[in-house]
C-alpha cells in the first residue's frame, strides 16, 4: 500500500462518501486511488475555490466533515478563500493538497507554494505530510479536529513522493489522543445555576442564537428553553433558519441588515443570552453599549469567543448542545414577561405584513422572497450568496423547518451556487435552491458544468438589476460621491448562458407573473434557472 | 503592565511560526520572546513578555490555548516570578578606563568573557531591569554591540505550570 491508497482507505474509515476536487500533477496518486474507490464519489469542479464552497455547503447540510482535495501550487491558492470561507463560519472541513517532491521543497520549484504557511491564520490546524506511515494518524487527527470542539477546516499538504512511498503497516489509530487539544463539553454547574437565576429575575429577556446552534445540532434544546421559559428569540444571520417565521417567540435577525423589531428587542431587553454566537461586528453594532445596558450571558463552545468582543456577566463555555440541556434539567423558572412579548409581538406583526414598493418592469425582491417561501417545501434548503440578495434573503424569506446557508462570516461572493451543489449532493432528494445577484453568479457560474454534470435538481434564483447592488447602495451614501465602477455592462444573456449548459430559464419582470413563474421554476424537474429582473436603484433598507 | 506568559508547546518544526503568526494577525505586541527544549525533549518552553492590558492578556491566552500544539499556557503573575535576562555586551576599553569599567561589573556581578586591547566583552545574567542599568552604565564608555535573549520565568516554590 502506497501513502496515496492509505489516504484514500482513512477517508473510507471516516465514512468519507464524496469528494470535490481538481487534479493537478501533484496529486495525481491519490486521484489514481480514488479510481478503484467506488464509495467515494467525485465531482470535478471548474475552480478550486469552489470545492471549497461545495465541501462547505455538503458539510453545513450533512454535519459531516466535507472534504476536498486541489493540486499544489495555483491549486492550493485558489483553494484559499473556500478555507477561509468556512474557518469564518467554523464549518468542518478536511482540505488535501498535493505538493511538490519533499526533497525539493523550499527550492520554489514548478507548482510549489507554502501552503500550510498561507493557510495559518484561518484555518484550525494544517499537516504537512514528510512520512507515508503517518497518514492514517494525520487523517484521523485532522476529522477529529475538524469535526470536534468548534468546527473548522484542516489542511493535509502531502508531497507527492510521500503519497508514492510505500507504507511498511497500515497503523489505524482506534482513538485519537492529542495533548494540547481538549475541546470543554460540559458547562460549569455553578454557572448554569446562575443562569437559571437571572433568567428568573428578568423581565425583558431576549436570547440571540447564532450558528453554534446548528453546529452542536441544538436546535431542539433552544427551542424547548425558548418555549419553556417564553423568551423571545432573536438571530445573527448563520442562525436564521433555528426557528420558522411563523413561531411565536422568533423576532427575527438583529444586526446592521437586521429585522427591526429584533434590533428594537436587543436594544430594549434587560437580559441577553447569547447562545453560539461570536457577537460580531455585523450583528452587534456597538456590543459597547449592550455591555454597559444590559445583563449578559454568553454560551459558546470556545472560550476565546467570550470576552473577545463583549466582556459577558456569565461566561459559559462547552457545547451548546449539552449547556442547553443542562439549563433544560433544573426547569428554569419562566420570567414574568408576558408585556414584553406582546410588545415584541406588535412590531413583529408590523414589519411582517409591511407592504414592500413596487416598480413596473421590475420585480422587488423582498416581494419574491415571501412568495418563493410560501411555495417552498417544508425543509428546503437555500443557499444565499453575498450581496443585496443575501441582506433580502436573510431579512424576507419566510423560514419553516428548512435550512438557509450563507457566507455569514466572510461574505464571500460566489459561494450560493458551489454550496448549494454541495448541499444537494450531500441530500439529493432534498429540495434546494440558490439565491444569487448577477455579481455574484458571475462569480461561480462555471459551476453550472457540475449541475449539468449530475443532472442535478438544483433551483437557481438571480436577481438581475446590472450592477453590484450592495455596493451601489453604500456608494449612494455619504462619503461618497454616487455609484462608480459597480455596473455589470458586459454582462452575458443569462437565458443564453442556462442554454448553453441545457438548463431551462424562467425570466421575470412583472410582479403579476411572479407566482406562475415561481411555480414553473419548483416545478421543474432538473435543475431551473429564474431571472428576476430588478431595478437597480432598488436598496435593501427599501 | 508588562506581563510574563508562559508557554509549553510540542517540540515540531513550525510552531513557533504558528505563534508569532498568531501575534501578528490578532495585532497583540510582543516585547521579547525566548525558546527552548524543557526536560521532556517532546515539550519546548516559550516564554513571552507582552506589553498590554489584563483583557488583552486574557484575549492572548485564550487565542494561544486554541493552537493544537499548544499544550499549556499560564500567565505568571510579577510578585511570583523568577525572571533573568542574559545579556552580552562588548564595550570599548582601553588602559585608561578598563578598570573603571571593572569597577561597574564588580558592583553589577557582571564577568568577562573576551579581552582585546581595546575592547571588553562583558556577560550579565539579571532581571531586566538591572541589565538596563549595566547598560546605561557602560554607554559613556562608548558601547560596540549588545545582545540580549528574552527573558526566560520560572514561578517561585515547589510548583509548576
Amino acid at each position: 500500500m502506497n501513502g496515496a491508497q492509505a489516504l484514500i482507505e482513512s477517508l473510507k474509515r471516516e465514512g468519507v462518501t464524496h469528494i470535490f476536487g481538481y487534479a493537478g500533477a501533484t496529486i495525481c496518486p491519490a486521484v489514481d486511488a480514488l479510481k478503484d474507490t467506488p464509495s467515494i464519489g467525485y465531482t470535478l469542479v471548474r475552480t478550486e475555490q469552489n470545492a471549497g464552497h461545495m465541501a462547505s455547503g455538503y458539510g453545513r447540510v450533512s454535519g459531516k466533515v466535507g472534504v476536498c482535495m486541489v493540486t499544489s501550487g495555483p491549486g492550493a491558492t485558489n483553494l484559499i478563500t473556500g478555507i477561509a470561507t468556512a474557518y469564518m463560519d467554523s464549518i468542518p472541513m478536511v482540505a488535501i493538497t498535493g505538493q511538490v517532491p519533499s526533497h525539493l521543497l523550499g527550492r520554489d520549484i514548478f507548482q510549489e507554494v507554502d501552503i500550510t504557511g498561507a493557510v495559518a491564520p484561518f484555518s484550525k490546524h494544517s499537516y504537512l505530510v514528510k512520512n507515508s506511515n503517518d497518514i492514517p494518524r494525520v487523517v484521523r487527527e485532522a476529522f477529529h479536529i475538524a469535526s470536534t470542539g468548534r468546527p473548522g477546516p484542516v489542511l493535509i499538504d502531502i508531497p507527492i513522493d510521500v503519497q508514492e512511498q510505500t507504507l511498511k503497516h497500515f497503523d489505524w489509530p482506534e482513538t485519537v489522543n492529542i495533548r494540547g487539544y481538549k475541546p470543554s463539553v460540559k458547562g460549569n454547574d455553578l454557572q448554569i445555576r446562575r443562569v437559571v437565576e437571572a433568567i428568573a429575575k428578568a423581565r425583558q429577556p431576549i436570547i440571540c442564537a447564532g450558528g453554534g446552534v446548528w453546529l452542536a445540532d441544538a436546535q431542539a434544546e433552544l427551542l424547548k428553553l425558548a418555549e419553556d421559559t417564553g423568551i423571545p428569540v432573536v438571530k445573527t444571520m448563520m442562525g436564521i433558519s433555528l426557528m420558522p417565521t411563523r413561531h411565536p417567540l422568533n423576532m427575527g435577525m438583529i444586526g446592521a441588515h437586521g429585522n427591526h423589531c429584533a434590533n428594537k428587542a436587543l436594544a430594549k431587553s434587560d437580559l441577553l443570552i447569547m447562545v453560539g454566537t461570536r457577537a460580531a461586528d455585523r450583528a452587534i453594532v456597538q456590543p459597547a453599549e449592550i455591555q454597559r445596558r444590559m445583563a449578559t450571558i454568553h454560551i459558546d463552545v470556545d472560550p476565546a469567543e467570550i470576552g473577545k468582543n463583549m466582556q459577558a456577566a456569565v461566561p459559559l463555555v462547552g457545547d451548546v448542545k449539552v449547556i442547553l440541556r443542562q439549563i433544560l434539567a433544573l426547569s428554569p423558572t419562566p420570567p414574568d414577561c408576558a408585556q414584553w412579548r406582546a410588545q415584541l409581538a406588535d412590531y413583529r406583526k408590523a414589519e411582517l405584513s409591511r407592504q414592500f414598493p413596487s416598480r413596473s418592469g421590475s420585480v422587488f425582491p423582498g416581494t419574491v422572497m415571501r412568495r418563493l417561501g410560501d411555495k417552498l417545501e417544508d425543509d428546503a434548503v437555500v443557499c444565499a450568496d453575498v450581496g443585496q440578495n443575501q441582506i433580502f434573503t436573510c431579512k424576507y424569506l419566510p423560514q419553516k423547518h428548512g435550512r438557509l446557508l450563507t457566507s455569514g462570516g466572510l461574505g464571500t461572493m460566489g459561494y450560493a451556487l458551489p454550496a448549494g451543489v454541495g448541499a444537494k449532493v450531500a441530500q439529493p432528494d432534498r429540495q434546494t435552491v440558490v439565491i444569487c445577484g448577477d455579481g455574484s453568479f458571475q462569480m461561480a457560474m462555471n459551476e453550472l458544468a457540475a449541475v449539468k454534470c449530475a443532472g442535478m435538481d438544483l433551483k437557481i434564483l438571480l436577481f438581475r438589476n446590472n450592477t453590484l447592488g450592495l455596493v451601489h447602495q453604500i456608494q449612494s451614501r455619504a462619503p461618497y460621491h454616487g455609484p462608480f465602477g459597480v455596473d455589470l455592462d458586459g454582462s452575458p444573456d443569462f437565458e443564453t448562458i442556462a442554454a448553453a449548459y441545457g438548463i431551462p430559464c424562467v425570466t421575470v419582470c412583472e410582479e403579476e407573473n411572479l407566482d406562475d413563474s415561481i411555480n414553473r421554476f419548483l416545478a421543474e424537474k432538473g435543475p431551473c434557472l429564474m431571472i428576476c429582473q430588478v431595478h437597480p436603484d432598488v436598496a435593501t433598507t427599501d | 503592565m508588562k506581563q510574563t506568559i508562559s508557554v509549553l508547546v510540542e517540540n515540531q518544526a513550525g510552531v513557533l511560526n504558528r505563534i508569532t503568526g498568531l501575534f501578528s494577525r490578532r495585532a497583540f505586541n510582543i516585547d521579547s520572546l525566548a525558546v527552548g527544549v524543557t526536560d521532556d525533549p517532546t515539550i519546548s518552553r516559550i516564554t513571552i513578555i507582552v506589553d498590554s492590558g489584563n483583557s488583552v492578556v486574557e484575549q492572548v491566552e485564550k487565542q494561544l490555548n486554541k493552537l493544537i500544539e499548544v499544550i499549556k499556557v499560564r500567565t505568571i503573575p510579577e510578585d511570583k516570578m523568577i525572571g533573568r535576562e542574559l545579556v552580552l555586551l562588548k564595550v570599548n576599553a582601553t588602559n585608561k578606563t578598563r578598570q573603571d569599567i571593572m569597577t561597574i561589573c564588580d558592583i553589577m556581578g557582571a564577568k568577562v568573557d573576551d579581552i582585546s586591547p581595546n575592547s571588553l566583552t562583558l556577560e550579565l545574567s539579571d532581571t531586566p531591569d538591572r541589565i538596563d542599568t549595566f547598560e546605561a552604565m557602560l554607554r559613556p564608555f562608548s558601547i560596540l554591540e549588545v545582545v540580549r535573549t528574552g527573558v526566560i520565568a520560572l514561578q517561585k516554590g515547589g510548583g509548576k505550570i
